[in-house]
């Protein structure tokens, strides 16, 4: 083993050292953000490889070769040599095929959007346990977390159960944000009418921060909301108490909770409208609006013909979110509705609804 | 607030009294030391009696010498104030914890980082490297001017009133608050009301303008106008990477022009390209504006890598070590530019074999920049190495720009940027290579080249300690910053609730205090400079024993730059002249065609600077206005058709005579 | 003509002594760059238009639940406007033939059909326009209108501008006859001009012909 190896060896105690304290990114607790941290230690020491004999060989040569010092040999006209040419690009080049091949290798096993197919390094996911859905939409400037299978919702503080695999759907509802919780996995963004997906898992209970990763305006910095890692029961507890605890939350609701405000406390919905999420992913939480769907489907058989002209209201969103300004008057004329909004649908929790406590796992084979 | 008349709609657009932010101390007190600095300087011209001079011999000139010089002017101003947004943000985040909210509320720091952002790439950096490749560029290939003499001119003055419109809305109205690329839909009309993002939009246009001219008009004079001999393998590595940081500007600055335009037609009549409803698709904005931005950043890097490899060429007393592979590596980096841009935003979903495709790309460009750095390593070795303060600020480049590439090429895996984007660490990675790349070799290229410009060296005491300042400021600003991203501290933040970072914060702002003091020094050195000008004075023209064609004539040049065209040998022009026995001549000189000056750059580019306030501000008689003066102005131009004149053979001997017996009194 | 032809002689590179020459002792003229330089403007505008064709491309297909390009588009309308663009390249490329040969009035005479050309181009781009925007399908309508007003109105702005210069070069060589810098002004035009013809053809099969067929 070389010396290089050698010295490219000793700095992984001094990471493990420096990931002491609070250093989540370094030190997080769930399995997708672990492998995360271990790719940043890999990367790094790949390119410590290089990076400390470049760093040495410049002090080096910058101090042997001073004009103060006759002894070191002087060749004004040595500009070339195919050996040494060689080397230069081929070291950078065997190291960025190194690194190549684990990014290529990581980037898919770390896809966001790939379902998880372990709980941590040891374990693989067993057979019977359902994954927890979360739909999470950013709003102006708090977090909505709904859970579709329990019918419940909740601002600016979720829960997941450990060692639980975690779907989450995300969205927003006016500008783009990032959703981030360093300690669960990596972040992705969070953009109107745009749905993105992440699947992680927390390995270790706990009381997490998340936040927005990407600046959305005025209220940003506070953006900010409580990630709990809970054992089974707790996370049944939890839901029991939200259910407790909160109201309902319907489009009119959430209408009123959309518009901007910031530092907001924690709330709890017993009664999420279960299609509360897909109306928000397609604009048309408001009744009025054609959801994108809809407006797609048309799109991709044509379009509506001259006589669609007229029908702007229904698709005006950004307009009525106006920021800084009052509501404007619409202005734009509203034909007709094309479609009826189900109303029906807004029923109760569904009937799937998981348990992780101690009582579901005493069922379990 | 009260209803305006029709009349004043009319008159004033969206400008209004209110507009003027008397009620925000902050803005009040800059606003009197910008105008007691404005007034000092105005008296003091027109009482040494020199706006005639300034503006005969400075603002219509069409010399490339003068017009690198005011470039440079330009951005070290702009410095200033991109610095001082910098220290604030600085205290803010350093006091901002907990129950104190700091000093500065949202409204004004989201404007801050903005305007930090933005001044410090377009009118900082972009500057610092136009007014290097003008000064610098024509000097090395042997030609007397650039292509486009006027047109340069008019180039400087554009991306002046660039800067100025961003300078107004300090005063009037307000800057962006939606970051420096100002993505959609925060950008939008709908979720940006306010004139901050239209004064975004119209200084970058007006100033994108300037750059993309400049861009075309060096890119012609490094094709056409090289001197006799100097085939493109004998070019010097400035002029090189100088011409790839212009095809570069070519070919991206366009995407920027059409994507604010894009934008603006958004914000002004209800256009839905980015908006959420109407099948807008705000994506879109984001690829575009970054199919710009990273070629952007070579644009900026690549004159540097120039100015460090003449340098270190020069200090080492040596041949350029790998000069093929030098430029084999330039163009290489010119190429994957445009191939990289989605890694910017890995985290919005883009599928894993489109991530790992624009992730791998952009390791690839460490290879060739690995490259360089290696031959800037062999070109010491064996070397004589004079420290002087370029060198200096190339040796403190070396350590710390590797660094950054380092973290550079971690961001680009894209499960690593999962958990590093946006967050402090990037921030750190990007002022790591920015600061230790580009601001590094513009100061190493402004102190190298300052003694062919004046006649005389910069003070080297004052030089090694703005080195020093900033080199360990840097480290103590962004060290800190490194560690809150690995702690997961995200980036555009007013206030913390966690007062265990507090601690990194203040470290940090302490660093920036040293880089306050390192550009207090540079600032300095220039007057000490001046003033011990016969102390400092080099009459050879060749004070650090160069190798290229800009240190074959005097300090300064004349207009002329070369009373005769040299003639190309070898790469290293100047050293083959010298070593091979090359005799000035000092007599048989001819007139000598030259271009001539003109108003026309300035009037246009501050027609251009009207035109764009009243967009702004929605003053339609003004805006149209003054967009048909524009239009008439450019075409009155063209009716010029005296554009040239003889150096008289006479003016031509007096100059050179003069130089005769410096040269000789230097013996 | 001689006198300039010598002027692109390579400089001697030894002296008559047989000492490496390090300078041109005399004049040295460079070949002029405007074509080049105009050349490198005119492929940055194209990137202008490449842009525009990409937010075309991308959101072209968004109606927004209203018209598409079945229900909006006149092709035989488009057709007659393209011939006149067309037509008019054909006029400007008589118009530098005559200016080879010289002939001042004839140059003036072509450039003016030309415009001609140009202008009733312009005019039936704006009936387009109005027409639509009194249909109510308009640049904010939807995404797909966005992008085609844009797209359609950038090159008439350009082709309008064209025709401003028009005016002023033909002003111009009227002033001062067909000189070696009114010649280069002639030449840049040229450029220009067949480069919105390419552009529009580039328009015509990508929004309009495609748009039908769509």
């Amino acid at each position: 083993m070389s010396a290089r190896m050698l010295r490219a060896l000793l700095t992984v105690p001094l990471i493990a050292l420096l990931s002491g304290c609070d250093w989540v990114v370094m030190k997080p607790f769930g399995d997708v953000a672990i492998q995360q941290r271990d790719l940043i230690v890999v990367s790094t020491i790949l390119m410590l490889l290089i990076v400390v004999p470049v760093m040495f060989l410049t002090l080096f040569f910058a101090w042997r070769y001073r004009e103060s010092n006759k002894d070191a040999k002087y060749d004004p006209e040595w500009h070339h040599s195919t050996g040494l040419e060689l080397v230069i690009w081929s070291a950078p080049l065997l190291i960025i095929i190194a690194l190549g091949a684990i990014t290529w290798i990581a980037t898919h096993t770390l896809d966001p959007y790939r379902p998880l197919d372990r709980i941590d390094a040891a374990r693989a996911i067993p057979a019977d346990v359902k994954p927890l859905k979360v739909q999470v939409v950013a709003l102006d400037w708090k977090w909505l977390f709904i859970y579709p299978d329990y019918g419940i919702a909740t601002v600016n503080e979720m829960a997941a159960p450990v060692d639980v695999p975690i779907e989450f759907s995300i969205t927003a509802s006016s500008v783009m944000n990032s959703f981030f919780v360093p300690a669960l996995a990596g972040q992705i963004y969070a953009m109107p009418a745009m749905q993105t997906k992440l699947h992680a898992v927390i390995n270790k209970a706990g009381d997490y921060e998340g936040f927005s990763a990407n600046y959305s305006g005025h209220g940003f910095s506070h953006m900010r909301f409580r990630f709990l890692g809970t054992s089974g029961d707790d996370f049944d507890a939890w839901v029991a108490k939200v259910k407790a605890e909160g109201g309902k939350l319907d489009r009119a609701d959430y209408q009123v909770l959309e518009k901007p405000s910031e530092r907001e406390p924690v709330r709890y919905y017993a009664n999420a409208e279960p299609q509360l999420f897909d109306a928000v992913l397609n604009l048309c939480v408001d009744p009025n609006k054609m959801c994108m769907r809809d407006m797609m489907a048309i799109d991709a058989e044509g379009g509506m013909g001259l006589e669609g002209i007229y029908n702007l209201s229904r698709l005006s969103y950004d307009k009525p979110r106006m920021r800084g300004l009052a509501q404007l008057p619409s202005t734009r004329d509203y034909v007709t509705a094309l479609c009826a909004v189900d109303t029906a649908s807004q029923q109760t929790a569904s009937l799937s609804a998981p348990s992780y406590g101690s009582a579901a796992r005493r069922l379990a084979p | 607030m009260h209803e305006r008349s029709d009349l004043m709609n009319f008159l004033f657009g969206k400008l209004s009294l209110e507009a003027i932010p008397y009620h925000e101390p902050i803005l009040v007190w800059t606003f009197v030391v910008a105008a007691v600095i404005g007034l000092g300087v105005f008296g003091w011209v027109t009482r040494a009696g020199k706006w005639t001079y300034l503006w005969n011999d400075w603002f219509c000139s069409i010399d490339h010498k003068k017009i690198g010089v005011m470039y440079i002017i330009l951005g070290l101003v702009m410095l200033l104030r991109g610095f001082a947004d910098a220290i604030m943000m600085r205290a803010q985040q350093a006091v901002a914890f907990g129950d104190s909210m700091g000093y500065l509320p949202p409204h004004h720091y989201d404007q801050i980082f903005t305007a930090h952002g933005v001044i410090m790439i377009f009118f900082v950096a972009m500057p610092f490297v136009t007014g290097l490749m003008n000064y610098v560029v024509p000097l090395q290939i042997g030609a007397r001017d650039v292509a486009f003499p006027v047109l340069n001119n008019f180039s400087f003055w554009m991306t002046t009133a660039g800067a100025v419109l961003v300078m107004i809305s300090l005063f009037i109205g307000e800057f962006a608050k939606t970051g420096w690329l100002a993505y959609p839909p925060l950008s939008g009309i709908a979720y940006s009301p306010d004139v901050g993002v239209d004064y975004y939009i119209w200084a970058l246009q007006i100033a994108g303008v300037g750059t993309l001219l400049s861009g075309v008009n060096l890119l012609a004079t490094i094709v056409k106008m090289r001197a006799p001999g100097m085939t493109l393998m004998k070019m010097p590595v400035f002029t090189w990477t100088a011409l790839c940081t212009n095809v570069l500007i070519v070919a991206a600055f366009p995407v920027l022009t059409a994507v604010l335009v894009l934008l603006s037609l958004d914000r002004y009549v209800d256009t839905n390209f980015f908006t959420n409803d109407f099948g807008g698709n705000p994506m879109m904005y984001v690829n575009l504006i970054w199919i710009w931005g990273h070629p952007e950043v070579y644009i900026l890097i690549l004159p540097v890598f120039g100015v460090f490899s003449e340098i270190v060429s020069t200090y080492s007393g040596k041949r350029l070590f790998g000069y093929a592979s030098m430029v084999y590596a330039t163009v290489v980096i010119t190429i994957l530019s445009y191939l990289v841009w989605l890694h910017h935003f890995f985290t919005m979903g883009s599928g894993a074999s489109v991530n790992s495709f624009f992730g791998i790309t952009t390791m690839i460009i460490s290879i060739p920049t690995g490259a360089k750095i290696f031959n800037w390593l062999f070109t010491m070795y064996r070397g004589r190495i004079r420290f002087e303060v370029p060198m200096l600020w190339t040796v403190g480049f070396m350590i710390t720009f590797v660094v950054g590439g380092m973290t550079g090429v971690l961001l680009a895996v894209p499960p690593a940027d999962f958990v590093l984007h946006n967050s402090l660490f990037l921030i750190a990675h990007f002022h790591n290579v920015i600061i230790g790349g580009v601001v590094f070799g513009v100061f190493a290229g402004i102190t190298y080249w300052f003694p062919k410009v004046t006649g005389f060296k910069l003070d080297p005491f004052w030089g090694k300690m703005s080195f020093w300042f900033w080199f360990v400021g840097f480290w103590f600003a962004f060290t800190p910053l490194y560690v809150l991203g690995l702690m997961g501290v995200t980036r555009r933040m007013s206030h913390f609730d966690d007062p265990s970072l507090q601690i990194w914060f203040q470290i940090a702002a302490f660093g920036a205090v040293l880089i306050a003091i390192g550009i207090a020094s540079f600032l300095i050195q220039l007057v000490v400079s001046i003033k011990n000008r016969d102390k400092l004075r080099d009459t050879s023209g060749d004070p650090w024993n160069g190798r290229t064609l800009e240190w074959s004539t005097s300090s300064p040049p004349p207009d002329y730059n070369f009373a005769f065209t040299p003639v190309v040998h070898e790469q290293d022009a100047w050293f083959d002249m010298k070593k091979r026995g090359y005799k000035r001549p000092e007599s048989g000189f001819i007139a000598i065609h030259m271009p001539k000056g003109t108003p026309a750059g300035i009037i246009l580019a501050g027609i251009s600077l009207v035109s764009g306030f009243a967009f702004i501000w929605h003053i339609w008689w003004l805006a149209g206005l003054s967009f048909f003066a524009l239009v008439a102005g450019a075409i009155y131009h063209t009716f010029n058709y005296n554009r040239d004149f003889y150096i008289p053979a006479e003016q031509v001997v007096k100059t050179e005579d003069e130089r005769t017996r410096a040269l000789a009194q230097q013996v | 003509m001689a006198s300039s032809a010598s002027h692109h002689h390579a400089p001697p590179t030894v002296n008559a002594d047989g000492t490496p020459a390090f300078l041109v002792m005399g004049e040295h003229h460079v070949e002029p760059s405007t074509m080049l330089g105009f050349w490198l403007y005119l492929m940055s505008d194209c990137l202008v238009f490449a842009v525009l064709f990409a937010m075309y491309g991308v959101v072209g297909a968004n109606y927004a639940a209203g018209p598409g390009p079945k229900e909006l588009f006149d092709l035989p309308l488009v057709a007659v406007n393209t011939s006149m663009l067309l037509f008019s390249s054909i006029t400007y490329g008589f118009a530098m033939l005559e200016m080879a040969k010289g002939r001042k009035g004839a140059v003036l005479g072509w450039l003016a059909i030309t415009g001609l050309f140009g202008a009733a181009f312009i005019g039936l781009e704006l009936y387009e326009f109005h027409h639509l925007i009194h249909e109510g399908a308009g640049p904010q309508r939807s995404a797909f209108l966005s992008a085609f007003f844009t797209l359609v109105g950038t090159h008439g702005l350009h082709v309008t501008f064209g025709i401003i210069w028009l005016i002023t070069l033909m002003v111009q060589v009227t002033q001062r006859g067909l000189t070696p810098e009114n010649q280069r002004r002639l030449n840049c035009l040229s450029l220009f001009w067949h480069f919105l013809d390419v552009v529009w053809i580039g328009v015509f099969t990508f929004v309009y012909l495609m748009g039908a067929l769509r």
